[in-house]
């Protein structure tokens, strides 16, 4: 296994062997999967299929079984040390936005630097700022979350996992409660962080994006990853006679 | 009309139609809309003419409002205020030496000052103020109303080992450079405590840092929380132990709404820290600190208030090792606060269960632990989510410190009923005035408290929207 550790520089995340039941439902199959830096993974299936299981094991929303997580050459155990050390680099976005109603948008930026990263209140207003503008939506600053669109509230939320610096985005079906209208400016955000080279595995239904953004798509079902493929081949030529049927069903 | 349809024009919005406006409107829609509607406003009419009416007649026009003494209320159909005039420092202070009322006294008014501005939302200086109230004003307010100087003789160490009576505190204030100060003759500061609480500290700090080692904890993190915690007791002390020239008053002389307000703010500010505690016990994780949070609860809730208090009063001392005597009010302000935090646990356990999963999850998801996740962000939302059950347990506790009365305590309430056998005042109405007054003071104190829940429900009334909008 030391194969794991080696290769830190280049290497994300490293799932080796993961496996995860909820009660006697195996929800996550012989996990192998490794990101390396700067690499954009979409992942795909049907629902069920135990993507979103998946990313929520890489900061350990999710507790996996058995099997090996390397985040950022951490290893993730029931060490609590470490756990807060992953989850405070790695950002996750909600399908549920999952902001703090009883914060302003600012608020909500700002607690986390404040709180885990020791920062002064000043300079995390400041870091706060800067991703606001980056999401655009600077002068909303000062409303609630109740008071914003849902799309506004997810562009808020991604600012939010910004302003920790983090080395990972996880995006949990970024979009799937948004109205139709919206969920453009919210993909617009992602593509543009994208854009930056930062690191990043989504949860996705959005076929179209996943095909601009992704390195690599990863489709999913029944708690295993069945294809993994650049989205050209994964899209024109798919192999498995599972993600044949997923791709005729939803595009 | 054919199939397809395209507006050619926006509709203006247009005002919407009244039924009917002005007084006659009103009391046609309010009062008289439905034969329901004509019931009720004529069974409303009938009990304000049948009960609100009397009642006002007896407390206000055939009332009695001057008099020196029982003769001016014998024939009095209304109510006695003289009575009422006569005994009012009895009724506020009880039985406290009368040239020391200003104590009482200033403790009110600090307690005023210091309360008023902390229930306004947008008053400056929050945090100054809330330390201030919680912190400084409980320790002021017992060295006024007792008058301080208890002057401890011993505090661990020196349970075990004499400690020469000889010794001066002048040997401690010479190493820390306050020998000027004058400790023992002016402050009444006693060597043999003082130095016993230094060796205590030490040995004490000592003792769990090498613990603390064995699990891992790092010597100079133990021993910083050590000074922290001894640091506090030191501040504790000293202000009780010093000498400010107040004579003693025993809580004996203590009395009515004096005693009232203490029973029931110790009980309100303690509740609710033991309360979330507790909740966070009964819903946490470790087996052991939910069963203990359980069993704490269900035993409290459990037993009356009446028998707690007897317990404390009566039981307790028998209980105690010898010398160990807590003073009488001490015991009910104990046992007060822990059966209103065990009522406070359950109404913060609900507002927990309400505070979405996914609130959990996202302030984990940003780094922050246990208590931060707590503290920033599940409280808040739990707490304003109860503020209800809150201020109905808080209204309630004011009323039930009555009991106290029980363990011969005379609260308000108390008070009151003693002055009832003073033969000076005995009139047919006296006994009717005096409830009634008694009556008309816990009214505006729970009123009171009712009105600002109202308040802070309507000023949080975003915030629910918020979770509302969020739960969607």
């Amino acid at each position: 296994m030391s194969d794991l550790a080696a290769p830190m520089d280049a290497t994300a995340v490293t799932m080796a062997g993961v496996n995860k039941w909820f009660g006697a439902f195996h929800v996550l199959r012989d996990i192998d999967l490794t990101v390396a830096r700067k690499e954009r993974i979409v992942i795909c299936g049907p629902s069920g299929s135990g993507k979103s299981t998946l990313i929520r094991c890489i900061n350990r929303l999710e507790e996996h079984q058995t099997g090996r997580i390397v985040v950022d050459g951490i290893e993730l155990t029931s060490d609590l040390r470490s756990i807060d050390a992953v989850r405070a680099d790695v950002g996750m976005v909600f399908q549920q936005f999952n902001l703090f109603p009883h914060l302003t948008v600012l608020e909500n930026c700002t607690l986390a630097q404040i709180w885990v990263r020791g920062r002064p209140k000043a300079q995390a207003e400041e870091v706060a700022m800067q991703y606001l503008k980056r999401v655009r939506i600077p002068e909303q600053a000062n409303k609630y979350p109740a008071q914003l669109s849902g799309g506004q509230q997810q562009r808020v939320a991604i600012a939010r996992a910004l302003c920790m610096n983090p080395k990972i985005m996880l995006f949990d079906e970024p979009t799937s409660a948004l109205d139709p209208e919206m969920i453009k400016e919210v993909l617009d955000t992602i593509r543009s962080l994208a854009e930056d080279g930062m690191t990043m595995l989504i949860v996705t239904h959005e076929m179209g994006f996943a095909r601009q953004v992704a390195d690599r798509i990863i489709f999913m079902d029944e708690g295993q990853i069945v294809e993994a493929n650049r989205p050209e081949e994964f899209f024109s030529n798919p192999r498995h006679e599972r993600t044949k049927r997923f791709l005729s069903q939803i595009l | 009309m054919s199939a397809a349809f395209v507006r050619m024009e926006t509709l203006p919005p247009r005002p919407a139609p009244f039924a009917a406006t002005g007084i006659t409107g009103w009391f046609a829609r309010r009062l008289f809309a439905t034969p329901g509607d004509i019931a009720m406003t004529l069974i409303g009419f009938a009990a304000f003419v049948l009960i609100a009416l009397p009642m006002f007649r007896f407390l206000v026009f055939d009332a009695v409002w001057t008099g020196e003494n029982r003769d001016a209320c014998l024939n009095a159909s209304g109510a006695c205020w003289p009575f009422v005039a006569a005994k009012f420092n009895q009724f506020v202070y009880g039985f406290y030496p009368y040239e020391e009322l200003w104590r009482p006294n200033l403790v009110f008014a600090i307690g005023a000052v210091l309360l008023i501005p902390l229930l306004i939302p947008s008053a400056p200086l929050k945090r100054l103020n809330a330390i201030l109230f919680f912190g400084v004003y409980p320790i002021a307010g017992f060295v006024l109303l007792t008058g301080g100087n208890l002057d401890p003789q011993r505090f661990v160490i020196g349970r075990f080992v004499r400690i020469p009576e000889s010794f001066d505190i002048g040997a401690i204030a010479r190493v820390i450079g306050v020998d000027h100060l004058d400790l023992r003759s002016r402050w009444g500061f006693r060597g043999t405590f003082w130095l016993d609480f230094i060796a205590s500290a030490i040995v004490l700090s000592a003792a769990v840092a090498v613990i603390a080692r064995l699990f891992g904890t790092r010597f100079t993190t133990s021993l910083k929380a050590m000074a922290i915690v001894f640091g506090a007791l030191a501040l504790l002390i000293v202000p009780v132990d010093a000498d400010f020239g107040l004579r003693w008053v025993e809580t004996r002389e203590w009395g009515g709404l004096l005693v009232t307000l203490v029973v029931a703010i110790t009980g309100i500010v303690a509740a609710l820290p033991i309360g979330v505690l507790l909740a966070l016990g009964r819903r946490s994780q470790m087996r052991l600190v939910r069963w203990a949070s359980v069993a704490f609860i269900e035993f409290w809730r459990g037993v009356p208030l009446i028998t707690v208090l007897f317990f404390a009063t009566y039981m307790l001392p028998l209980f105690l090792p010898g010398g160990a005597n807590i003073e009488r009010l001490v015991r009910a302000l104990i046992g007060v606060a822990l059966f209103s935090g065990a009522y406070m646990a359950e109404v913060v356990r609900g507002g927990l269960a309400a505070v979405p999963k996914h609130q959990y999850e996202s302030a984990a998801a940003l780094g922050l632990g246990y208590w931060k996740t707590m503290y920033l962000v599940v409280l808040p939302q739990a707490l304003t989510s109860v503020i209800p059950g809150i201020v109905n347990n808080f209204i309630g506790l004011f009323k039930d410190t009555t009991l106290v009365q029980i363990v011969a305590i005379l609260d308000l309430l108390g008070q009151v009923r003693a002055a009832f056998s003073d033969p000076n005042w005995a009139s047919p109405t006296t006994l009717y005035t005096g409830f009634a007054f008694a009556g008309m003071i816990y009214f505006v104190f729970c009123f009171a408290m009712s009105r600002y829940s109202l308040f802070l429900e309507r000023r949080a009334g975003k915030s629910v929207l918020r979770m509302e909008a969020e739960r969607r």
